[in-house]
């Protein structure tokens, strides 16, 4: 089994992103589920959801406090909240942000917490893509390229079920732009 | 009346469904849909609001051939439902919470009338303090107005029991109502793989209601719920008693059927779990059984005999069943997503302790309350709970109640 826990901001759908994930892997018969973190529903407000994916059936009914991956959806959040908590396993992080791999200032725990990272600047695919600045769809074609976990196209068959079907060939235009976008770069731990 | 093997994957082959991603709500409603409810009337509360806009939504695509009625409260959604099932139509409802409590009146009237009405609670804790989050205590406020109680683990479990739910509602023994019992946001809110039978089995399981005792027939007339007094309110009491009574046959049969047409059984009132030689035992209700599952697997791995027993039916309350369930254990904790406020424990735990009355060489009972206001049952707090239950069955000093997320801090 591997977990997966957004972080994301109320209105940037990492919630909605967390259920089409689990859909993604259900396509390509695995189980998984997904629930969010159950706080105050604000805009704005930070948030998480937590996905998990198996060959078997999932069976915990719990927040992930060990993610093998993390999806942080919105840039401002890594000052605000302790994103890459309790990694483990292959220890990935998927990153929103418009710098380079190499010019990006990670916070110094994170080369011991982070394997692997893959950073794309979601929020300038999305406005391209969509018209509006919300990465959710963007980050989970750049997961999908960084982790290998899921194919993009399982991905994308899933945003019909979740998305508004005005909205669906702009997020699909938007994930698969992400998904070769993303620079993905394997950490040196100390 | 119980089954040790619970099979989770489908392999009767006429009733495997399509498989689909949906969360507990959606769950919920898929289970209306397919037992074809005709009447269906609810008012949006946290966290049951999803499966109302489901519901209007499956009946705006025509999916759903039924009369929605937007009501103004609960009060008036349950009522409108008794009228519904009293001109012979099937029904629903779901709530949670503050809307139970608005429902008081029409809720200790839907039994006491014999209406197989079958309703969600999405469960939620509160009503104060201020509370929108996940917990029991509202269903198990109701525990004792008289219907049935189905708890539930999973959003597939949550599906399938709606469907059970009107089978053993209606059946000629029974005529009472049931309450499909859902964790608000850790089932309502999850997102989850769930197959939908085709409705053709269900069809087959289900058939359509036929009233033949409690009628609105204009060419027959006849007055319900009178001003009953005295020996003729004594003896519509025990009847009802006696046919909560009788429900257990039927909640056991009915998930046997079940079972034998859609490859998927739970165990009917209970559910045990790698109990065959087990020395000390969990036993849960809801969706933290999930999580119990797992912990329990991680203590057979280091080695203790361990097992769980998995409460479906609060009501009637499965006494036989857990007595003999957990006849060899040494020791059982007893985990809690609510209170006892008159004891100053869980209500699982002082039932389980009472049902052991009399038994001899009863299992020593340990309780644990967590989970109350969403707060999370972990795999740590569980790993905690069955060291306890271990001290207790060693003789070990232990606290009979153990609040388990106040102990970290």
């Amino acid at each position: 089994m591997k977990e997966i826990r957004l972080h994301g901001r109320g209105g940037q759908g990492a919630v909605i992103a967390s259920q089409i994930l689990v859909n993604a892997f259900v396509i390509e018969g695995k189980y998984g589920n997904s629930m969010p973190f159950f706080g105050f529903e604000r805009r704005g407000a930070p948030l998480s959801a937590f996905v998990r994916f198996d060959d078997r059936p999932i069976r915990e009914k719990t927040q992930v406090y060990s993610p093998d991956c993390v999806i942080v959806v919105d840039p401002t959040l890594r000052s605000a909240v302790k994103v890459f908590d309790g990694l483990k396993g292959e220890r990935i992080a998927v990153l929103n942000d418009r710098k380079a791999i190499d010019q990006i200032d990670l916070p110094e725990s994170m080369p011991e917490s982070v394997n692997k990272v893959g950073i794309v600047d979601a929020t300038k695919i999305a406005i391209e893509c969509i018209g509006v600045p919300i990465t959710n769809t963007s980050m989970l074609g750049a997961f999908a390229a960084t982790t290998g976990w899921v194919k993009l196209d399982s991905i994308v068959r899933s945003f019909e079920l979740f998305l508004n079907p005005k909205l669906l060939e702009g997020n699909v235009k938007a994930a698969r732009a992400a998904y070769e976008a993303v620079q993905v770069r394997e950490l040196v731990t100390l | 009346m119980v089954t040790e093997q619970v099979k989770h994957t489908s392999n009767a082959a006429r009733g495997v469904g399509k498989v689909t991603v949906m969360d507990g709500n959606k769950a919920a409603a898929y289970g209306a849909l397919l037992s074809r409810v005709q009447v269906l009337a609810a008012y949006p509360i946290t966290p049951q609001t999803p499966l109302v806009e489901y519901l209007s939504q499956f009946v705006a695509d025509g999916a759903l051939k039924a009369d929605f009625v937007e009501v103004e409260s609960e009060h008036s959604s349950l009522s409108v439902l008794h009228g519904a099932s009293l001109a012979g139509a099937r029904t629903f409802t779901a709530t949670s919470g503050q809307g139970l409590a608005l429902m008081y009146e029409p809720y200790n009237r839907t039994p006491t009338i014999r209406l197989p009405i079958v309703m969600g609670i999405a469960t939620r804790d509160g009503i104060s303090p201020q509370c929108v989050w996940g917990g029991h205590q509202d269903a198990i406020n109701v525990r004792d107005a008289g219907w049935i109680q189905l708890f539930v683990e999973d959003n597939q479990e949550i599906l399938d029991t709606v469907i059970m739910a009107y089978k053993i509602a209606e059946h000629p023994d029974v005529l009472l109502p049931v309450n499909v019992c859902y964790d608000g946001f850790y089932l309502s809110h999850m997102a989850d793989r769930v197959e939908i039978p085709p409705q053709e089995i269900v069809d087959e399981f289900l058939p359509p209601y036929r009233p033949t005792h409690q009628i609105l027939d204009p060419d027959n007339p006849m007055s319900i719920d009178p001003l009953t007094p005295n020996e003729l309110f004594m003896e519509y009491r025990y009847k009802h008693l006696q046919a909560l009574q009788r429900a257990k046959q039927v909640i056991a049969d009915v998930d046997q059927e079940f079972a034998s047409l859609f490859g998927r059984g739970y165990g009917g009132l209970i559910e045990k779990y790698r109990m065959d030689d087990a020395e000390i035992a969990i036993v849960g209700i809801g969706s933290p059984v999930g999580t119990a599952r797992v912990a329990v697997d991680r203590a057979r791995d280091e080695g203790k005999k361990i097992g769980l027993v998995k409460v479906r039916a609060l009501r009637p309350f499965p006494r036989e069943e857990l007595v003999e369930a957990l006849r060899n254990v040494r020791s059982v904790g007893v985990m809690d997503k609510n209170v006892c406020f008159g004891w100053g424990t869980g209500v699982l735990f002082m039932e389980l302790r009472s049902a052991m009355l009399g038994v001899p060489k009863p299992p020593a009972t340990v309780g644990f309350i967590d989970g109350l206001g969403g707060s999370d049952i972990t795999m740590e707090h569980y790993a905690r709970a069955i060291a306890i239950v271990d001290d207790s069955a060693n003789g070990l000093a232990h606290q009979e109640i153990t609040w388990l997320g106040l102990e970290e801090e």
